[in-house]
């Protein structure tokens, strides 16, 4: 209910944070004030519904789509629609797309009230971004939050045909059936990010591997929608030749999508290892002071 | 059914399931031991005059982004929970200001991320536990070593860079699990190479080879006969207290001649250092006053007839009082064990008295040398220079730190003194450990510091909290600008 949903402007005084059972939303726009506002009224009002509308529905998401059963809130057909495409692949169910698709329906709330330069909705960083004609995002990266890693920009402009990034891994907060430390996904738009993140980052697997820690998700979380599926829990350090052989398996994947448009681009990360599929976008590596990383960690 | 210890979750619609130790999707609600409680990714410790209070309200914020903080003066933010951002060189997660006393004060907020990190544990017990520099193991991976011998103690070192990192992937894996267990006061099961097994958890008595030490020695053996000579004297003609570092004799022994004790013919083993001291009774183990011993006789040799009597009354005693036994000489002067006198009874009871808890005190010891100080500062060194000054106090979960002189951040915390769990770790593997620095905003802005991230407690609101926990009375509070950075 409208009560339930928390909505607040952060410290700074620019963003605003949704928050709403397991949603938690980052949002900012750029543009005159009064559109900002606008925007952030707007997505305010929209966003108080959007858990009830999904859990209306969600017996429904956690199954594979079915022609025959097609969800009916906006959201969940966005969800279905992003999953689709992999369904024929590999099993994959609505719910792998649901903050990109929640994010994507928050920008448009947002857009569609307001004249603004551009504007972000970054749902626990799944994102959807808007871009007015000549407008840019600068992104900053990071390949994994816990180890040695590469950091830096990306630049992301109006004319590329990119409005969705999603990450997905073993270490987020979903449960993935690979192994994947992160695959960073660049779409159209954040659902089909959300959705290609996923299957790409279930790809890069090493079947059966010892080392590998595993548990059907259904001994963690009864009503998840993997059910009985192994779902990773730990990797024990792998060798050179078993990371490529893994990121292989997720470069195939993320490979088969571009011809189709699913993708734009996708960074693929095993400890410590990378592959980048597709265009990738003008990169900046931060003049960063590497003398105070490599093993020295604090 | 196999699914009938999940509870289930009515805080949104939702509706998750969730096993016992699990969140639900939101990570917000977990099950904790069947019951429903909201976790709280980040401590504040709310200034209280005890522990034991915890209240658990709720703040709306993202854990990632946004480090929404309860308000008022009496509230200091710890680290616990506040994530990193390494690679370090972006600003501290949480940056939080708040005035003190009219100063305006500012604590950055990080868990760090420690490669160079182990523990110095100290075990309060005389038995034997390995000789210096041998292994110290967990589940058979080595993960430290022994080092000296303390007043009624054994020190091991536990952890390091070379354990952690510089051996192989296993090596590394158990020892950042016995390091955290420890630091987040679980018991751990070591043993010592040619030495004992020993269970450690802070605060605890330790357990060596499956006896639970209660108590640390009242002194050395001579300082024992030194103690109680007089409780003894007249009640006994002859005082062994075996020790495995001196071994005191009462009728020899400075004490006994000032009281007149007269000579006994007794006769140790081992090698007399100054009257009534022995050394090297025996082997080092884990029975009579940490010696290998388990029949104290075995350390006498035969009475010297000249001197000796029929008759003779000689107490026995560890010194912990743990071990006691009571001989009188026969005609042929050997030693024949009696029950021991309620007289005496008295004085070893007493030795027990005077012995203090034996307990196992794990100091977790980091280092925040390098790109941690990065996100304080964008000129690292100078929180360096700020710390040695004494113008940054440094704090580990808001308990207070023993900073090592010398250059870098190295810091002791006694864990105990920590909010409980306050530790993580990541696979790399290192520990993750909370670390607070509190400077005035002055001295912040001097140092190079983040200032557009600095954050008033005051401009945030009061019903957005994370997970308070009470301030432990002893320690001092961390915002106070009237206790110097050192004090502990």
């Amino acid at each position: 209910m409208a009560t339930r949903a928390q909505i607040q402007l952060l410290p700074d005084g620019r963003r605003l944070h949704m928050h709403d059972g397991p949603i938690d939303l980052i949002i900012e726009a750029f543009g005159p004030r009064t559109q900002i506002q606008a925007a952030y009224r707007s997505a305010s009002a929209r966003f108080v519904t959007v858990l009830d509308e999904l859990c209306s529905e969600l017996s429904l998401l956690r199954r594979e789509p079915s022609a025959d059963a097609l969800p009916e809130g906006v959201i969940a057909q966005r969800m279905t629609r992003a999953v689709s495409p992999h369904s024929t692949i590999a099993f994959i169910t609505p719910m792998a797309a649901v903050a990109g698709a929640v994010a994507e329906e928050i920008l448009l709330a947002m857009t569609t009230a307001a004249k603004l330069d551009r504007a972000y909705v970054n749902d626990g960083g799944d994102i959807a971004l808007y871009l007015d004609a000549g407008e840019e995002f600068k992104i900053g990266m990071v390949e994994r939050p816990d180890g040695p890693s590469l950091f830096g920009t990306a630049t992301l402009t109006a004319d590329l045909p990119v409005r969705g990034i999603a990450t997905s891994g073993w270490r987020g907060r979903s449960f993935s059936l690979g192994i994947a430390d992160a695959v960073t996904v660049l779409a159209g738009r954040a659902a089909m990010a959300d959705a290609a993140a996923t299957m790409i980052a279930n790809a890069v697997d090493l079947p059966r591997h010892p080392s590998i820690g595993r548990a059907r998700a259904c001994d963690l979380a009864p009503d998840n929608d993997l059910g009985e599926r192994l779902v990773t829990q730990h990797v024990g350090e792998l060798s050179p030749d078993e990371i490529a052989a893994a990121l292989d398996a997720g470069e195939a994947m993320a490979s088969s999508f571009l011809p189709h448009g699913l993708i734009h681009a996708a960074a693929l990360h095993l400890q410590g290892h990378t592959r980048v599929v597709g265009a990738t976008l003008p990169c900046a590596t931060l003049n960063a002071p590497t003398a105070e990383r490599g093993l020295v960690h604090a | 059914m196999p699914d009938d210890d999940a509870i289930r979750c009515d805080a949104c619609p939702v509706l998750c399931y969730i096993k016992p130790g699990r969140l639900g999707s939101c990570d917000r609600y977990g099950n904790h031991e069947g019951k429903l409680v909201r976790v709280e990714p980040h401590v504040v410790l709310d200034r209280a005059l005890s522990r034991g209070q915890s209240i658990v309200p709720f703040l709306a914020g993202d854990r990632e982004w946004d480090g929404n903080i309860v308000a008022g003066q009496e509230t200091f933010v710890t680290a616990i929970g506040a994530g990193t951002t390494y690679p370090d060189y972006k600003p501290a997660p949480f940056i939080i200001s708040s005035e003190v006393k009219g100063v305006d004060m500012v604590t950055v907020v990080t868990e760090g991320i420690f490669s160079y990190c182990g523990v110095k544990l100290k075990i309060d017990t005389d038995r034997h536990l390995g000789p210096e520099q041998n292994v110290v193991r967990a589940q058979g991976e080595p993960v430290g070593h022994v080092t000296t011998s303390e007043y009624g103690s054994q020190m091991l070192s536990l952890g390091g860079v070379r354990h952690l990192t510089g051996g192989s992937r296993h090596e590394g894996t158990i020892t950042c699990e016995t390091l955290l267990s420890l630091c987040n006061g679980k018991p751990v099961d070591l043993s010592v190479d040619e030495g004992a097994s020993v269970t450690v958890q802070a605060g605890k008595p330790p357990i060596v080879d499956s006896v639970c030490e209660e108590r640390m020695r009242v002194g050395c053996g001579s300082a024992t006969i030194g103690m109680f000579a007089k409780q003894w004297f007249g009640k006994v003609d002859e005082v062994v207290v075996v020790d495995d570092h001196i071994t005191g004799v009462l009728s020899e022994h400075q004490a006994g001649k000032l009281l007149g004790v007269p000579e006994t013919g007794i006769k140790m083993k081992g090698r007399r250092s100054t009257p009534g001291r022995y050394f090297k009774v025996a082997e080092p183990g884990t029975a009579w006053g940490g010696t290998n011993i388990s029949d104290p006789l075995s350390i006498l040799q035969p009475f010297e007839p000249k001197t000796a009597w029929a008759g003779l009354r000689l107490l026995m005693v560890s010194t912990t009082g743990e071990h006691s036994a009571y001989f009188e000489l026969d005609e042929a002067l050997h030693p024949v064990e009696k029950d021991l006198p309620l007289v005496l009874l008295e004085s070893v009871a007493r030795i027990k008295e005077n012995c203090e808890p034996a307990l196992c005190t794990v100091l977790f010891m980091g280092g925040a040398g390098g790109s941690l100080r990065a996100g304080v500062t964008e000129n690292p060194v100078r929180l360096t220079h700020s710390v040695r000054d004494a113008l940054t106090r440094v704090t580990c979960g808001g308990a207070p730190v023993y900073l090592w002189p010398g250059g870098g951040i190295t810091f002791m915390v006694d864990v105990t003194r920590m909010p409980e769990n306050a530790f993580g770790y990541v696979p790399t593997p290192a520990l993750v450990a909370p670390i607070e620095f509190t400077l005035k905003l002055q001295d912040y802005a001097d140092l190079g510091g983040y200032m557009d991230h600095v954050r008033s407690l005051s401009s945030i609101a009061a019903d957005e909290g994370r997970r308070h926990v009470s301030a432990r009375a002893d320690n001092p509070w961390p915002l106070s600008p009237s206790k110097p950075p050192e004090a502990h």
